[in-house]
């Protein structure tokens, strides 16, 4: 029987101070060789200086179902917006 | 060309030789490999080498006439001019054959390089520190498959074993030395190789060990490689390798 | 019942809206069936054309002239492989996974692209498969990158950016050998002879013949049609091959000066056909070599999940 070991999720860090961001996955049978096979398909162009593996069963997702439910009720609540607030002229610093 | 600059040439055309034709090895698994993840890692060593090689005889050839070039290097000599040591021109076999004799080479290069960051020679010791860093990830690489092929199933533990007693007798050959060593090692551009024999063996034998693979026993030892004495299989690498250049004299590509 | 039926066309509307609107469908949303089945024919044929054409390209690996072009050519099929295997996650998002893509392949049930059914017979041929065929690729990947699923056009903006190297490589070899002796140049315009018609068949049928297309464009699978695009690879190629002294292999070649397109002579497509149906000259050869290779990692494989476990227990 084949197998084609199980999926990973690789995100790489660009550079020093950047957060790490999902760059696609790969296929591997231990921690070890997820990270190797990710540094061998996704940074052979200088584009990482740290990676994280993530086992693709893992990754916890909202569906799209959730989409209202979730991310509507923040849309009306732009008192969390610096420019909601009025600043008496001339202010400065603020 | 004076004894020096002479003994340097030859000793670039041997660290270029070895990854030349281990490169040119690696090369083969291209779209060859178990998983396409794989296929990738093994060409992309396989890139290390050939980079090194490169600039290995571009060096070499800057103690040569002015209009002699890498490429004349790599691909216009005969077997017998060719330095690499034995180890490198055996075939690939299986995936376990070759990881055993990327293993092999890889930790013999990763004390050679330590040893050449410090050579007096600014170029080899530029060379030496860049292709270290490459060729500590060729090391843990391939020991990270040996611990896994040895601990994996009976197929796979018998296959790495099995390359581990046939290959053996290849190792000896990348700590022989002659004239070239003698004359380079007085004027500290390169080390005693038997400085780095227990080193190199200390690292097999903890890898093993990890692996559960067994030190092979076998004493025979097929060596010459700087001699430009190799096995029948490098004159078959060559007339692959240097086929274009050979039939088209001159031509540029 | 009837509800259910409802639902679902209201589903299918409003699917049909987004796609409309340039919003781009991702891995749960909900998608028709036939959507999906569609995007896992496209996808996973398009990345096994990614792998199937590293062999050709790799037929020359060992020959390569210099130690420059051995550098690319490695590095360009290196990026094949990556492209294959970023095309096979994308489809695994849609249900299904890379083991049964392989065996689709391996028995014939999915298709490649065709022009890797020809085989690589000189050293100019690497340059011509650079910049016929990864030209066509490119052609046809930029319009794939505006298209409706998510990750199936993200992972073509990755490889559009990967490709930028792999058609100019192509092309420098050509012009390096057009520029070269009498033999250099026999060995140029015998390549083109060879790969100009087959390449020009990699944007498939004609709108009129092809049997995907009225659908993939109101899904915007495909976002533009077979004919538009190869007319516009056409055109630049054409140019290309005079540029550096070749000719291009058709005696009715002209330039339209009303259109500004260069007209060729009707396409054989009786060969496009053969071959598709398995009767080019390397069809057999290539899912051979696949099907070699693969069994014969088989035993690293089960060697590589053995020892993962064994490794998990311990832990
Ligand atoms: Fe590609
Ligand atoms: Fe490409």
């Amino acid at each position: 029987m084949d197998n084609q070991f199980s999926q990973w999720e690789v995100f790489i860090q660009k550079k020093n101070g950047a957060a790490h961001e999902h760059a696609g996955s790969v296929h591997a049978a231990d921690k070890n060789m997820a990270l190797q096979n990710a540094r061998d398909v996704y940074t052979r162009r200088n584009e990482g200086r740290s990676i994280w593996v993530v086992p693709t069963d893992s990754i916890v997702a909202s569906t799209i179902e959730d989409e209202v439910v979730f991310f509507d009720p923040a849309n009306d609540k732009i008192y969390r917006n610096p420019n909601f607030y009025k600043m008496p002229k001339g202010t400065t610093n603020l | 060309m004076n004894s020096t600059n002479n003994a340097l040439y030859n000793y670039c055309l041997r660290l270029a030789d070895n990854n030349l034709i281990l490169g040119q090895r690696l090369a083969e698994w291209c779209s060859q490999g178990p998983t396409l993840e794989e296929d990738l890692a093994l060409t992309n060593i396989s890139l290390d080498l050939i980079g090194q090689a490169e600039s290995f005889y571009e060096f070499a050839t800057t103690f040569t006439e002015a209009n002699c070039t890498a490429d004349d290097l790599a691909f216009l000599r005969s077997e017998r001019e060719f330095v690499n040591n034995v180890l490198v021109e055996q075939p690939n076999g299986d995936f376990a054959y070759t990881i055993m004799k990327q293993f092999l080479f890889s930790t013999f290069a990763k004390h050679l390089y330590t040893a050449l960051a410090n050579s007096s020679n600014q170029t080899i010791c530029g060379l030496a520190t860049k292709g270290l860093k490459e060729v500590n990830y060729h090391y843990m690489h391939s020991s990270q498959w040996l611990i896994r092929l040895g601990n994996g199933t009976d197929k796979s533990k018998e296959k790495i074993q099995f390359a581990a007693n046939d290959l053996w007798c290849f190792t000896k050959d990348m700590f022989e030395m002659n004239s070239v060593d003698t004359l380079l090692i007085e004027q500290n551009i390169t080390i005693n190789l038997s400085t780095i024999y227990t080193p190199w063996k200390n690292d097999i034998e903890q890898v093993f060990k990890i692996a559960t693979i067994d030190l092979p026993t076998d004493t025979n030892k097929i060596i010459g490689g700087i001699k430009g004495i190799h096995t029948e299989h490098l004159g078959h690498i060559l007339c692959e390798m240097q086929y274009l250049q050979r039939a088209h004299p001159g031509a540029k590509w | 019942m009837q509800k259910n039926e409802s639902s679902i066309s209201f589903l299918e509307k409003q699917f049909q809206e987004k796609i409309n609107n340039d919003i781009k469908i991702e891995p749960k949303d909900w998608m028709p069936e036939a959507y999906r089945n569609n995007l896992i024919r496209q996808m996973s044929q398009h990345a096994h054309s990614e792998i199937i054409g590293m062999q050709p390209e790799g037929n020359w690996v060992l020959r390569a002239p210099t130690l420059r072009a051995k550098k690319i050519l490695l590095a360009k099929i290196q990026d094949e492989a990556g492209h294959g295997l970023y095309l096979y996650s994308a489809t695994e998002t849609l249900g299904i996974d890379r083991k049964e893509m392989i065996e689709q392949l391996q028995q014939g049930k999915a298709k490649y692209s065709s022009i890797f059914n020809y085989p690589t017979l000189n050293w100019a041929d690497i340059g011509a498969v650079g910049w016929l065929v990864d030209g066509a690729a490119i052609v046809n990947q930029t319009m794939l990158a505006r298209g409706s699923y998510g990750p199936y056009s993200r992972a073509m903006l990755r490889i559009c950016k990967e490709e930028g190297f792999h058609q100019r490589q192509g092309y420098e070899i050509m012009a390096k050998m057009m520029a070269g002796n009498a033999s250099q140049k026999e060995m140029a315009q015998d390549s083109l002879n060879r790969w100009w018609e087959p390449s020009l068949m990699m944007f498939g049928p004609h709108d009129s013949e092809s049997t995907h297309s009225e659908q993939s464009m109101k899904w915007k699978i495909k976002v533009e049609s077979n004919d538009n695009l190869r007319q516009r690879f056409i055109n630049k190629t054409v140019d290309q091959a005079h540029h550096i002294g070749l000719t291009i292999p058709d005696k009715n070649l002209t330039y339209n000066k009303e259109t500004r397109n260069w007209e060729i002579s009707p396409i054989n497509w009786e060969e496009f056909w053969n071959v598709v149906k398995g009767n080019g000259p390397c069809n057999r050869q290539r899912i051979a070599h696949h099907t070699k290779y693969h069994n014969e990692g088989q035993w690293v494989r089960e060697a590589a999940l053995v020892f993962a476990k064994k490794e998990m227990e311990i832990q």
